[in-house]
């Protein structure tokens, strides 16, 4: 198994010369960041250089608060062949993650405090680890499941992901429940009547290549639909994924009225557009499906208007042996912790549609925010919780490579552009 | 010309060369046919394996037939007597077939792009029999040759499909095979079994039978699958035989002359009327003679179509 190495910080260390991204406060300059055993000390000019302390050169390198992914799936318990959350934590912090939300959807299904409780005990050293427990009991849409000890167990959401809260009177109460813990309900929005045996997104492209469609409209009506429950009980609604045009457009106008709702989509959402299920690659099979160059151009421009608050990957691990099967056969997901931030670069900053900054803002301080999770921000006095990539290095993209168990991903020779050099997880200092 | 492709997938990748080719090789079977014996060594020694994973009887007789008629070893594997019952995957059935030394495999799958997907992992050729409701290239190849034979050609030929178009592979090999010869497409049925983006295919659509109709030199009849009703894409087939059934009335009034088909096996009554199925415009049992004809031509030209066909064709089994 491939390696990361740690170092645990002794005494001083001086990152120089970087240039710090810290949207909260706001601040993007080139200056220096000083360690003392792992806390921050200093941010700024370091005077007098310490002759003992160890200097990292981050001369032309981005040093940001540590990358968060709200939306991965580490496969355990249940699927470790696929994922475990030790391998999930490594491709995390080579990814340039430093904390990362689990979905609920492994067997057993994160549905009561003690599951909560396990995953957490499984955090390594390599990204800090917050569970997601499930909205309803086996996610089987019946029941609420004990959201109120799982949140005081540590869960810092809810979720059904995998699978949509079919039952609106459920949802409405789910939202209406969370309100006492102040945690979000993360909803996959899919009308499972409309999406119904689809396989790729609905359009001429699925009726040349023979594949049942799912329309934009299987998403939008849902997220809609939610939407409303979330102004009706004054809960906290966040829309997991989001693909096409129609939903960027419901959270915007929902935000416009007031509602408590914020919204993630993932790399490939406006990476790829349907023309990649051409030749039937089973690794482009996600849920929901990649869509049209319409709906590409609508998330990026609901990246940059601030309608779409995050980038998460939706990093979902399958083994080789089920991808590899007939196209309507083949599990949903990709894989994207190691790809994410060089996809995000490249299509995003590179392309203008938005700052260094506000990049900084959806893949760290926002993801937290939402969760109310600290380190979002660089503080004095505080252990050190940061990212360190070069946004200029050129790569390409060798699943074999890959930390993650798993190479379901359709970016296998992708030429990007940024990539992690480093992550330090509360002063220890990870690389490759 | 030389024929180049290792498998025979769908008509969207085939050039109009290469359609021409299949239906010229696919006459000189034909007439072999009407021979006494009706067997030439064409592929003596060669291995085909039939692998029908959706029950089929028409498509997989007239391939085992074209194959036995070329003088191949055939094998047949159904559902229900393969592995795939046991839990073995596609792409272990196939490696194991490869082991076997064969040279081609026709396939015939319930998932839209499983012959893609076998034929980008193994070496021996692949022949889709029909994927899902992606494509049917051996029937678009009869249907255009035995167009072709009724017609003259299909060059400006109006082809009118009618029926469940989202649903068939049937439709989709013709429309792109069609267009691509220069005939004019046009599709009928009702709304909520035309797919979206059709028209992006470069066909007409028509919700009106009998407008349909009024242009059509051949019209070709789609089965109807009758649970269809049954998942709410039709009120009931009652309605839909009065609106969408070919019937010797709406034939009347059609331009004398149309030839009408059927890819079979037929719902009588329902998307077309027995005095019409069996109708001097019927040309549905020639298309199950031309299909072995035109089934024979496309192993030939998969297996190599070494040497010269007329030479190869005289020679008595
Ligand atoms: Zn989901």
């Amino acid at each position: 198994m491939k390696e990361l190495k740690i170092q645990k910080t002794e005494g001083r260390i001086i990152i120089k010369n970087g240039r710090v991204i810290d949207p909260a406060n706001k601040r993007d300059e080139v200056t220096d960041i000083v360690l003392n055993d792992g806390k921050i000390e200093s941010i700024g000019k370091a005077g007098d250089p310490d002759p003992k302390a160890q200097v990292i050169d981050a001369t032309g390198l981005i040093i940001t608060p540590g990358l968060f992914d709200m939306h991965v799936h580490f496969r355990e318990p249940g699927r470790e062949d696929e994922e475990t959350i030790e391998t999930g934590s490594r491709a995390a912090a080579a990814g340039g993650f430093t904390g990362v939300a689990c979905m609920p959807n492994t067997t057993p299904v994160v549905e009561n405090q003690g599951i909560v409780q396990l995953v957490k005990s499984r955090q390594t050293a390599y990204c800090g680890i917050y569970p997601v427990g499930a909205v309803t009991k086996g996610l089987e849409c019946q029941e609420l499941a004990e959201m109120g000890d799982m949140f005081h167990a540590g869960a810092v959401a809810v979720s059904d992901d995998g699978k949509p809260v079919t039952n609106s009177n459920l949802m409405r109460r789910a939202l209406d429940y969370c309100r006492m813990f102040d945690i979000p309900v993360i909803s996959h929005c899919e009308d499972t009547f409309l999406s119904a045996d689809g396989a790729m997104n609905e359009g001429a492209l699925a009726t040349r290549l023979g594949l049942r469609g799912i329309p934009n409209a299987a998403e939008s009506s849902m997220a809609y639909r939610d939407a409303q429950l979330a102004a009706l009980t004054g809960g906290r609604l966040h829309i997991a994924h989001v693909s096409c045009a129609e939903t960027v457009d419901v959270v915007r106008q929902a935000k416009r009225r007031g509602i408590k709702i914020t919204a993630e989509t993932c790399p490939h959402y406006f990476t790829l557009t349907e023309e990649a299920v051409k030749g039937y690659n089973e690794m482009t099979r996600v849920n929901p499906p990649l869509r049209g160059k319409a709906d590409v151009q609508a998330i990026l421009e609901g990246l940059k208007d601030g309608t779409i608050d995050c980038i998460v990957t939706d990093h979902a691990p399958h083994s080789h042996e089920e991808k590899e099967v007939e196209f309507d056969q083949a599990p949903t997901g990709m894989i994207g912790l190691e790809t994410s931030l060089g996809l995000c670069w490249t299509n995003l900053v590179e392309t203008g549609v938005l700052t260094p900054s506000q990049l900084v803002e959806k893949m760290s301080l926002n993801p937290r925010g939402i969760l109310k999770i600290g380190n979002n921000k660089l503080e004095i006095g505080k252990p050190a919780d940061l990212t360190i990539f070069d946004p200029k290095a050129k790569w390409t993209v060798e699943p074999e490579e890959f930390f993650s168990k798993s190479r379901n991903t359709p970016f296998k020779g992708f030429n990007l552009t940024g990539k992690t050099v480093m992550t330090v997880l509360e002063g220890n200092i990870i690389r490759s | 010309m030389k024929w180049t492709k290792k498998d025979l997938l769908d008509l969207e990748s085939l050039n109009r060369e290469e359609i021409s080719m299949v239906l010229d090789t696919a006459r000189s079977f034909r007439e072999i046919l009407d021979r006494p014996v009706k067997k030439v060594p064409i592929l003596r020694g060669k291995t085909v394996v039939n692998m029908f994973f959706e029950p089929s009887t028409r498509t997989s007789a007239s391939f085992d037939m074209a194959a036995k008629r070329l003088m191949a070893d055939t094998v047949n594997i159904s559902p229900k007597t393969s592995a795939v019952q046991k839990g073995e995957t596609l792409l272990d059935t196939a490696r194991n077939l490869e082991a076997m030394k064969i040279d081609l495999v026709v396939i015939r799958h319930m998932s839209s792009g499983a012959p893609h997907f076998l034929a980008s992992r193994i070496k021996s050729g692949v022949i889709n029999a029909g994927d899902g409701q992606h494509a049917h290239p051996t029937q678009g190849l009869l249907d255009m040759f035995t167009m072709r034979e009724k017609r003259g050609q299909l060059e400006g030929l109006n082809v009118l499909i009618v029926g469940d178009v989202t649903h068939s592979r049937v439709a989709r090999s013709n429309i792109h095979g069609l267009i691509k010869m220069g005939a004019r497409v046009s599709v009928c049925g009702p709304s909520t079994l035309i797919p979206m983006g059709i028209q992006d295919l470069g066909v007409k659509v028509y919700y009106d039978l009998d407008k349909a109709m009024a242009e059509a030199d051949v019209v070709n009849v789609l089965r109807l699958q009758l649970e269809r009703q049954k998942k709410g894409l039709l009120p009931s087939l009652r309605e839909y035989s009065q609106l969408f059934c070919v019937t010797e009335d709406r034939l009347k009034k059609a331009k004398p002359g149309i030839t009408v088909m059927h890819p079979g096996p037929m719902n009588r009554g329902v998307e077309i009327e027995p005095a019409v199925a069996d109708g001097a415009s019927s040309v549905i049992l020639d298309q199950v003679t031309n299909g072995v004809a035109v089934r024979m031509a496309v192993l030939y030209l998969l297996s190599g179509g070494e040497g010269s066909l007329s030479e190869a064709i005289k020679k008595e089994a």
